[in-house]
């Protein structure tokens, strides 16, 4: 059983609530923190090796340090709970059941960084959080957590929920900032950086909710020791929010040493596939990441069991491997459809693409249309290297990592499951009634079985 | 004329408060969703005119942001709209099956609203429910693990909560 530091308290009756929360050893880490200086509380995280947990997996200690700190310019820290990533829904678990551990995190976080004003940037949709992020900011704030000096400090620090209205694109660091701005969510071209410039130019740092929820621990049992739990540079523990063709889908905090297959298989976590259907392929780390198929899903290029953390699912590169990402886990069985599938997700991109870059804001919606015509038998074979040409054209041509988002998936699609593409268009009536099926994807590495 | 309640406006007021002095421009998403919610769930050119009022800003810059986010309706929708998603992972949970059955039921396609103005029918992507798809927002919630007996039964909740509304 995987050590539990974010969610050992969330089936703990009223945790919700700052009381029980209290109770329960809640705020710990900002009595810890506020007896340290800012530098030292920085320096912690940085020992811990904790890495961006929204999808990007940058040290979070490291940039924490670039953050300029001009005399007399305030500082913010915004927390990014725009998770709109297909497959992810981890972070609205968090803040839904637990927030007073975000709001615990926000402030550790914001002392260290000297942000007196800091915001939770949430997905409009998510309608129903913001009332419970805010009840549980003014329980804190009575209870003295935050406010005018803290703990007798001198440490001032409010907290705002800013809700988003519906774009993907506002996941993007700067593109949430121009939203926090109240403008349209179009990226900004970096250089300069948020740590230097960021909201209303003031120098700002931008972490993802459970990136900053595992400050908690962090504090609570020391850099070192986080360290200690995970392996290589995966350290602590990972929310995976498992979803797709499985017995049990929910959020699942691992701790990054388990593999795929004990993830997919073992009544720990997902509890396997529905109905006893074989594993076809997966998308282990939301949508933007490459799908695998099975064969190379559950074993690494050298023939060792992958196993769930950042090194393990990436091995072997885009060729042979994926990412950790976000941690959206979705799992696909023999039924399923890998065009139609794709077909989404293509259109998935085009809807959220901002519009600025040509590559991006074209292409994504050439994308939907030729794969939409594959998908209903209209398809031509070269419209598969068309396929391939177009997204390797918005790859790295545009602002922001989204064109990249949008074309990974395809491009992976393409380089696993290219005779799935090809029987589609081969056979255009055959596949308007049924899928192409487990052909031989499911097989060991080397083998290479006809369709 | 529309106008917000003196509730409302004390609101607008504390919202742009959370920003620093002359960034009240951030208040824009916040207020329009109000704005959304107060005059009839959609944003009508005299309702993003009032926000640009409030907020002292021209009218463009609340055009311009009212037309970028997706929650933001730009015409009339129906009492009750069903935003069902269709993204991959509710795709693979079998979503397109809920969207024929809603339109079937309804009797109405993608984007429209049936002429008792009750219900619209929207696709959206990803909401993040992905572990309890298929699955649609319904106002401020979420209806999550969808089947078409659970359509009937919200469809039958909201004619009788519009029943006994009016």
């Amino acid at each position: 059983m995987s050590r539990k530091l974010l969610l050992d308290k969330a089936n703990v009756q009223g945790i919700r609530t700052y009381d029980v929360y209290r109770r329960e050893g809640g705020y710990a880490s900002v009595e810890k923190a506020l007896k340290m200086t800012p530098d030292q509380v920085t320096e912690e995280v940085k020992k811990s090796g904790l890495r961006g947990r929204g999808g990007a997996g940058f040290p979070t200690g490291l940039k924490w340090s670039f953050l300029a700190k001009p005399e007399g310019v305030p500082r913010h820290l915004v927390c990014n709970a725009d998770e709109s990533e297909p497959g992810t829904f981890k972070d609205r678990y968090l803040m839904e059941f637990l927030p007073h551990l975000l709001i615990e995190g926000l402030i550790v976080s914001s002392y260290a960084l000297g942000s007196k004003v800091t915001y939770i940037y949430i997905r409009g949709e998510y309608a129903w959080i913001p009332e419970i992020l805010e009840t549980a900011i003014a329980e804190a704030r009575a209870n003295g957590w935050l406010g005018k000096n803290i703990l007798g400090t001198g440490f001032d620090c409010e907290i705002y929920v800013h809700t988003g209205a519906g774009a993907y694109i506002c996941g993007e660091e700067t593109a949430l900032l121009e939203s926090l701005e109240g403008k349209r969510g179009n990226p900004r071209i970096k250089p300069p950086f948020p740590a230097v410039k960021g909201v209303w130019d003031r120098p700002t740092v931008v972490n993802n909710v459970e990136t900053l929820a595992a400050i908690v621990p962090i504090m609570n049992i020391g850099g070192e020791e986080y360290v200690k739990i995970g392996v290589g540079k995966s350290t602590g523990t990972k929310l995976i929010s498992a979803c797709g063709n499985i017995n049990k889908p929910g959020v699942y905090e691992i701790d990054m040493t388990i593999s795929v297959e004990e993830f997919i298989y073992s009544d720990e976590y997902c509890g396997g596939i529905p109905n006893g259907k074989r594993l076809k392929a997966c998308i282990p780390g939301g949508s933007s990441v490459p799908i695998l198929p099975a064969n190379l899903l559950l074993k690494t290029v050298k023939g060792e069991k992958r196993l769930m953390n950042y090194e393990s699912l990436s091995d072997g590169g885009f060729a042979k491997g994926s990412m950790l990402g976000s941690g959206g886990f979705i799992v696909l069985d023999e039924d399923q459809c890998v065009v139609r599938n794709t077909l989404t997700l293509a259109r998935f991109y085009r809807h959220e693409s901002c519009g600025q870059c040509s590559p991006c804001r074209e292409g994504t919606g050439w994308m939907e249309k030729i794969l939409r015509n594959i998908d209903t038998g209209k398809g031509k074979k070269s419209d598969i290297d068309l396929l391939w040409d177009i997204q390797r054209k918005i790859e790295g041509n545009t602002i922001c990592p989204l064109g990249d988002a949008a074309a990974w998936p395809i491009a992976a699609a393409i380089r696993h499951f290219r005779d799935e593409f090809e029987w589609h268009v081969d056979n255009p009536q055959e596949c308007l009634v049924r899928n192409y099926g487990l052909a031989h994807y499911a097989d060991p590495l080397e083998v290479v079985a006809p369709a | 004329m529309i106008k917000f309640s003196e509730e409302k406006l004390k609101k607008v007021g504390e919202i742009i408060t959370r920003y620093p002095e002359g960034k009240q421009k951030s208040a824009i998403i916040p207020v329009l969703h109000m704005a959304q919610d107060e005059f009839g769930g959609w944003l009508s050119a005299e309702s993003m005119d009032y926000v640009a009022t409030l907020l002292q800003l021209e009218p463009i810059e609340v055009y311009e942001v009212a037309t970028f986010y997706s929650m933001f309706n730009l015409k009339p929708v129906g009492r009750y709209v069903f935003e069902v998603c269709q993204t991959g992972p509710c795709m693979v949970r079998g979503c397109d099956d809920i969207i024929d059955y809603i339109k079937k039921k309804l009797n109405i396609a993608v984007g429209e609203t049936t002429p008792d103005g009750l219900f619209t029918l929207k696709t959206v992507e990803c909401l993040g429910a992905c572990g309890y798809a298929p699955m649609m927002q319904l106002g401020k919630y979420f209806r999550e693990n969808l089947t078409p007996e659970k359509v009937d039964s919200i469809i039958e909740e909201c004619r009788q909560k519009a029943a006994t509304n009016n």
